[in-house]
This record gives C-alpha cells, structure tokens and sequence, in this order.
C-alpha cells in the first residue's frame, strides 16, 4: 500500500493553533479511508497566519494546506490532498510560497523542513560540518572566523561576537563557561524560541564550537519557564547529541569535551541581562551585576564565561561550514549577514522573515506582513522589543541597518516587530512601558526602582491635566533613567515613552509642540 | 497531599539537587511540579540543606514570578498582556476572564477551580492575543472561543 509522508509542525504557535487535534483528525480519517498516512512532527515555517499548516510529501516536493482544523478533513481528504491536489486550503509547493521564497535563510535554512530531533535529517542538510571543521581548528582561528564574518550579538546588543570570544579565549583560568542567554521574554520576538523547538541540534552545535574556540568545557542554556515545549524539545536534543559523541568527554573522538545542560528561568524578565541571568543561575535572585568586571573575565561562578544569544550561538555553525565570507557578504554596511525578523501584533501576515540587513520597515509591514490584521491602518510600530521606540511612518524607509536605525534615535535590536493600528492609545502604551519596568525591575539601582513608578504617576498626570509643566518632569525622568540606570531595563525604558510623547502627543492630549491644546 | 507527604517530596528533592552548582532554582522548580506551590514550612530544610539563610531562600522565591507559596486553582489561567497581544485586544480579553472566570487578575477563586494571572509574552507574539490554560496554548483567542476553552475544563461551572 502506498504511504504518504506527511508534516505537522510541533512548534508552540502551531500547537496553539491546534496542530494536535489536526493530527488526531488525520490518522482518525485515514484510518477510516484505509489510506496509510506517516506524520512527521517538524518546525514552523514561520507562517504562523497558516498554521497548523500541514504539508503533503508528493513526487512534485512538499504541498502545504492551511490554515488547517479538524473539520476540515473530509473536504482535504475527498479533493484528493494526499496526491496533493486542489482544494481551498491549498498554498502550493511550501517552498513556493511567496512569502518564504522571498526569504534568505541561513540561521533558518532546516526549520520547518526537518524533523528537530532526528540526527539523520539534521546531518543530511549540512549539520555537523561546521563543527567537523572547527574540531580540526586552532581556537584562534575559530575565533578569527567568527571576527572576519562580522557576526554581532543578535540579542539585541549588536556587540561584535568576535571581540566576545576572543576576550573569552584570553581569560585565563582551568574552568571556563560557554552560557547561552535564552531568556527571550521580550513582546514580539519569537526566534529563539523556533529555533530552540525546530532546529535544537544547529544550537547544540554553535555552542560546542564556542566551547572550543574559548576553552570552555561546560555550557548551559538559560530557557525561560514560558517556553515548557522547547527545554523539553532542547532536553532530549541533548540526550540524543550525548549518544551519538557530539557532546560529552570525548567530542566525535577528538579528545575534546564539552558538557551541556539547561536551565530553566522563573519568570523575571530581567533575568534577560546578562548579568542577571548570571545571578539567577547561581542560584540567587537575578539582580543586575555592577560592571566591570565583564562576564567574559568574571562571570558565572566567578569565572570567564562567553555569554550568547540563541540566533547569534545558531549562526556558528554555517559560518563555520560556509566560511566567513560566505556570511559576511549577505547585509549592508557593518551589519553583515542575516537577521531573523519577527513580524508581530496587529498584522495580516505574521510570523518569521529572516533577511539580510538592509531591507525596510515598510517592505515588512506591507510586502510580507500584508498591512494590518484589523485592515486599519498602521500607526505604530515597536522595534526591538519593550525597550524600542515606538517608529513613526516617516521612518519606515529607512534600511534596517544598525547603524542607520541608530543615528535616527531607533534601534533594530534583535529584529523583533510589533504592529499596532490606529486604534492604540500611545499614552497609553508609554504607560504601560513604565508600569512594566516598575513590576520587573530587580531593584537595585533607583532611577529604575523608583523613576518607573514616577513615570506611571507623571502620565497619568499629563492625560488628565495637560499641564506642560508635566511633560518637561517627564523629560527629566526619562533622561535621569537614561543616563543614571544600572541596564537597559531603566536605561531604554525612556525609548518607548519618549518616542510615543514626540511622535504622537495628540494622544497625550498635547498639540504637535507637546504643549497643552 | 498531607504534610508528610510533602515533607518526604522534598526531603528527596533536597538530596538529589544537594551537590549541584546553582542548586536553588531547579530545586524550586521540582518542589512546585510535585506539589504545586512551595510550602511555607519547608524553607527552614531547603536553607539548610543548602547552606543559606532562610531569609535568602523566601527573597528568591518572592522575587521570581513563577514561585507561589499557595496553593493554586485546580486550573492555571495565564492571559499575555504584553505589547504584541496588547496590539490585538489582550487587555479587553483579560476583563473577560475575569468575568468569566469570576476572579480577578492575580487571583484563585473562591471554590478553588482557577486561578488567573496575567504573563507577559508567550512567544506567540505573531498569533495574538495568546492564552495558556495549564499547559496547552492558544492563539488569537477570541473572547468566545475563551468561552470554550474554559468550558471543558469546569463543565459544572
């Protein structure tokens, strides 16, 4: 009897979307049919508006059917879906899809189409290579590599990967850490939490080719407890690399080791700086480290510690593979290579576009995100997570290059997008950014602990009283937060606030010169 | 479960993350999978255990949103009210679980059957606005599909 292949994605937002009850339905009808059907549980593509977007293995490739529920069976099933024929839900060949075919991916080349936690498939499309060749590598030269492929922290902090690790090589002590920050809980951005669920083997393998460029012998992944799905996917990952040598005392019979755990978050937001996830670690609350000394020469447990965001760890491994050019060559300027946008909120299409820098906001928005959900119009757009500005239209041109969003006051960040329309009240947006540094605060430093609570009080004051001599106490909050906090959190905090009073004072019930009206 | 029981959980608990660097977390996160919250009781054994003070064992757990040193409902309501799900009506949907749900945000009910909490980001930023009901997600739900999602859980209510 014939059997036909077919792809159900096991990522969050597609279970959310009821992927589950879609594969119940499946092997239920198929059962009845007496047609043979195979269920492989892969990624996302990151068309999340599609989801639970299942794809049909046919001689043609892979035809993807979306968005996907249970009551739909007996109509996929009677047109014939499983010989990959017409029906309403149809997309297509899944690599023709516009909105992927348009894409560059290289971080993202695998997920979606492998199983995640199948070794063979992640070696059949191109994984262990890097690491293959990096074993062969003196550490400088990895690093070297990492330099020349113009790499930077796709956290959001753009710092050069290979000043990092090269200041990590140069640390002289016999314990080293390689730590990966997965700590993702900033609104918008999803990428990590896709790659740790989709392509875990790509991460595992960017982190024992940092270990070997530092001299690091044990690595952990910090995951934060919002994402169960992927510490169970990223777990087994592990057990799985352990079996077949890519990890433990004795890497693919090199004689080098490299140990790997993860480590599961509570919930506190800050923990998301790198010093505080250091503390939490340790075992004690996650309040911001003074720094220096920097986490490369004293950092987790007291000793150098490399300290990596997912994408930025998930990028090594191609680089290592390609070679440095071959990476720094997609980009523009000093941002070379790919970023993972996360086209987010109110948005007809949202979902994953990775892309070389250089494209706009404008292409994201309306080319892939095909305007908003609501079909209103956009109004706002938040770059780079709650600490971003709020972008105006009148920046929307601009190339995502992070020199450029820099000079313009903005930030790309680690690419995470979150649309509003015309509906948001932006006062009270710059509210709600205020409110959410005073609740996740760790309360070391005041112009944080204290200037948020403020800055809730002195907008409330502004929307109910329109006095200007409010709006100039804001100002002066937000540039003491600015200039006097310990981290981002109070430090850019001021970036949404300030962005929404300039560019839309209407909604705080001041005219264009931010005075009353 | 009676308080022996609990005892002999975390008695186990205690001597298996003993030796392991940074052990206070993960020791954390076992006690509250196997009993459901972290029992006032055992902060005195689980500082001694690991050579802290109590006073550093109650500031990690109140400083880390995920700890709770109560009980919960039978049913964990988490609704996001972070910016992405803000963008598509999280907050009006947070008012409708509380009506629904008949207890306010950071709360359990009365009766015991939920407890509802806001979450700030799901990570499912570009399927807003997202729920998770225990462990199961849901994206872009509307106030009636809440409705249903809620309905299963508590027929009687």
């Amino acid at each position: 009897m014939k059997m036909t292949r077919l792809y159900v994605p096991r990522d969050t937002a597609a279970l959310a979307a009821g992927a589950d009850a879609v594969v119940r339905a499946l092997v239920r009808e198929s059962a009845a049919r007496g047609q043979a059907i195979e269920i492989i549980r892969n990624g996302s593509h990151g068309l999340f508006w599609l989801e639970p977007l299942v794809e049909v293995v046919t001689a043609n490739g892979r035809v993807a059917y979306g968005p996907v529920q249970p009551d739909d069976m007996a109509s996929l099933f009677d047109a014939g879906f499983l010989d990959g024929h017409p029906h309403p839900l149809c997309q297509g060949l899944t690599e023709q899809i516009p909105y992927l075919a348009r894409q560059e991916r290289l971080t993202f080349a695998r997920i979606g189409l492998i199983d995640p936690l199948s070794l063979s498939d992640y070696a059949a499309h191109g994984g262990w290579t890097g690491l293959t060749r990096a074993l062969f590598m003196d550490s400088h030269a990895i690093v070297q590599e990492i330099t020349d492929s113009g790499l930077r922290g796709r956290g959001g902090s753009a710092f050069p990967a290979g000043i990092k690790w090269g200041t990590v090589l140069r640390a002289k002590s016999v314990q080293k850490y390689v730590v990966c920050n997965a700590d993702e809980g900033d609104s918008g951005t999803f990428s990590d939490r896709m790659t740790m669920e989709g392509d875990p083997f790509m991460l595992i393998e960017g982190m024992v080719i940092a270990g070997l460029a530092t001299g690091a012998t044990h690595g952990y992944i910090y995951v934060r407890a919002e994402y169960p799905n992927a510490i169970a996917v990223l777990s087994d990952a592990i057990g799985l690399a352990e079996q077949a040598g890519y990890l433990g005392p004795n890497i693919g019979g090199s004689g080098k080791a490299f140990f790997l755990e993860v480590r599961r978050a509570a919930g506190a937001y800050v923990c998301g700086e790198e010093t505080a996830m250091l503390e939490s670690m340790e075992g004690k609350r996650g309040i911001v480290r003074i720094k220096p000394p920097l986490p490369a020469h004293s950092g987790l447990f007291g000793q150098p510690t490399l300290i990596n965001n997912v994408i930025t760890l998930a990028s090594v491994p191609l680089i290592l593979a390609q070679g440095a050019a071959f990476y720094r060559d997609y980009g523009v300027g000093r941002s070379h290579g790919t970023l993972p946008f996360q086209l987010a909120g109110n948005i007809k299409h949202g979902g994953l576009v990775e892309k070389a820098f250089g494209l706009s906001l404008r292409e994201l928005l309306y080319d892939f995100g095909g305007g908003s959900r609501s079909g209103r119009p956009i109004k706002a757009v938040q770059v780079g997570g709650p600490l971003g500005a709020y972008v105006p239209e009148s920046l929307w041109d601009l190339p995502l290059d992070y020199e450029a969003y820099t000079a313009a006051g903005i930030m790309v960040g680690h690419g995470g997008i979150v649309v509003h329309d015309d509906t948001a009240d932006m006062a009270r947006l710059a509210r709600y950014a205020m409110e959410f540094c005073a609740l996740e605060s760790c309360g070391k430093c005041t112009p944080c602990r204290i200037g948020s609570v403020r800055g809730v009080e002195v907008i409330d004051r502004i929307t109910a009283t329109r006095r200007p001599e409010d709006v100039q106490l804001l100002r002066d909050l937000c540039a003491t937060m600015h200039d006097g906090s310990l981290c981002a959190m109070g430090g850019m905090t001021p970036y949404p606030v300030l962005s929404a009073l300039e560019h839309y004072p209407s909604d705080f019930g001041l005219n264009p010169a931010g005075e009353q009206r | 479960m009676d308080t022996t029981t609990q005892q002999n959980i975390i008695a186990g608990l205690l001597a298996a993350h003993g030796t392991e660097e940074g052990a206070l977390l993960p020791l954390l996160h076992d006690i509250q999978r196997e009993i459901g919250f972290i029992p006032p009781e055992s902060i005195a054994d689980i500082a001694k255990a690991l050579n802290l003070s109590a006073a550093e064992v109650q500031g990690v757990i109140s400083y880390y949103h995920l700890f709770r040193t109560e009980k919960p409902g039978r049913h964990t309501v988490q609704v996001c009210q972070a910016e992405a799900c803000r963008a598509c009506g999280a907050e009006a949907l947070m008012v409708h679980a509380e009506q629904t749900l008949g207890c306010g945000s950071g709360q359990t009910r009365a009766d015991g059957a939920f407890t509802l909490t806001p979450v700030f980001c799901l990570g499912l930023c570009a399927s807003s606005p997202a729920v998770q009901v225990d462990d199961h997600p849901h994206a872009r739900v509307t106030p009636e599909q809440f409705q249903t999602i809620i309905a299963v859980l508590e027929p009687a209510s």
